[in-house]
């Protein structure tokens, strides 16, 4: 997303889904619309999760491309 | 169970992982090692080098489950897993996966399951030097069906 760190306040827990849509790319898209596109991962205080999973309000969320490690 | 995790930009050896498998897990009639080096070549590009990036903290978090899961389904004695991050050439060591077990047939399936869900559940990734510039590499497909093998 061409950022390595963003802050949001949450006044209650969310969904994956509902965060993406709340996040813009540099070229206006939210991560929502880019999922339709592309491979975005999410991980939420560091274990994978899918779309639907809660946000807590301190929750660390991470959206990065699919992993090329080995 | 012996496990040992290691993400690292230093180079590994191979006879000391081997010195370090017998020493910490008994005696495991089984022993199998893999390594995986940096290829000089990827997509018909000449490749000069990669960067390899990753999550800290979720890595290793990652790896740990992988090791988890290759434990629950064979019996395993001990099981190192180092993963170099950072400047890398081609030839180069990248990764190293070494399991023992009482026979050979559960350390072969071991070291490859912790492979193939390392190559598409392990939150590294490369980025290669080619003759235009650099490019993240992107994730294939074949890896992930080898991974979702092994949950069938």
């Amino acid at each position: 997303m061409g950022q390595s760190e963003l802050e949001i306040l949450l006044e209650a827990p969310i969904t994956v889904a509902a965060l993406k849509s709340m996040i813009k790319l540099p070229n206006g898209e939210t991560l929502n619309a880019a999922s339709r596109t592309q491979t975005i991962m999410t991980a939420v205080d560091q274990e994978m999760v899918d779309d639907s999973a809660m946000v807590s309000v301190a929750s660390e969320v991470a959206f990065f491309p699919p992993v090329t490690g080995g | 169970m012996y496990r040992s995790i290691l993400i690292q930009a230093d180079d590994f050896s191979l006879d000391r992982a081997l010195t370090e498998l017998k020493a910490q897990s008994g005696l495991a009639g089984g022993l199998c090692f893999f390594t995986g080096a940096v290829r000089n070549s990827n997509l018909d590009d000449a490749v000069g080098g990669l960067y390899l990036e990753h999550y800290p903290g979720m890595t290793e978090r990652q790896l740990d489950q992988i090791v988890d899961e290759a434990a629950r389904r064979w019996q395993l004695h001990g099981a190192i897993v180092v993963h170099r991050i950072g400047h890398l050439k081609p030839g180069d060591n990248i990764v190293l996966v070494a399991v023992s077990a009482s026979h050979r047939g559960e350390a072969f399936e071991a070291c490859e399951m912790i492979m193939d869900y390392l190559k598409t559940n392990a939150t590294f990734w490369k980025k290669e030097s080619i003759p235009d510039g650099h490019r993240w590499v992107e994730a294939r497909s074949s890896d992930q069906a080898k991974a979702t093998a092994w949950d069938a």
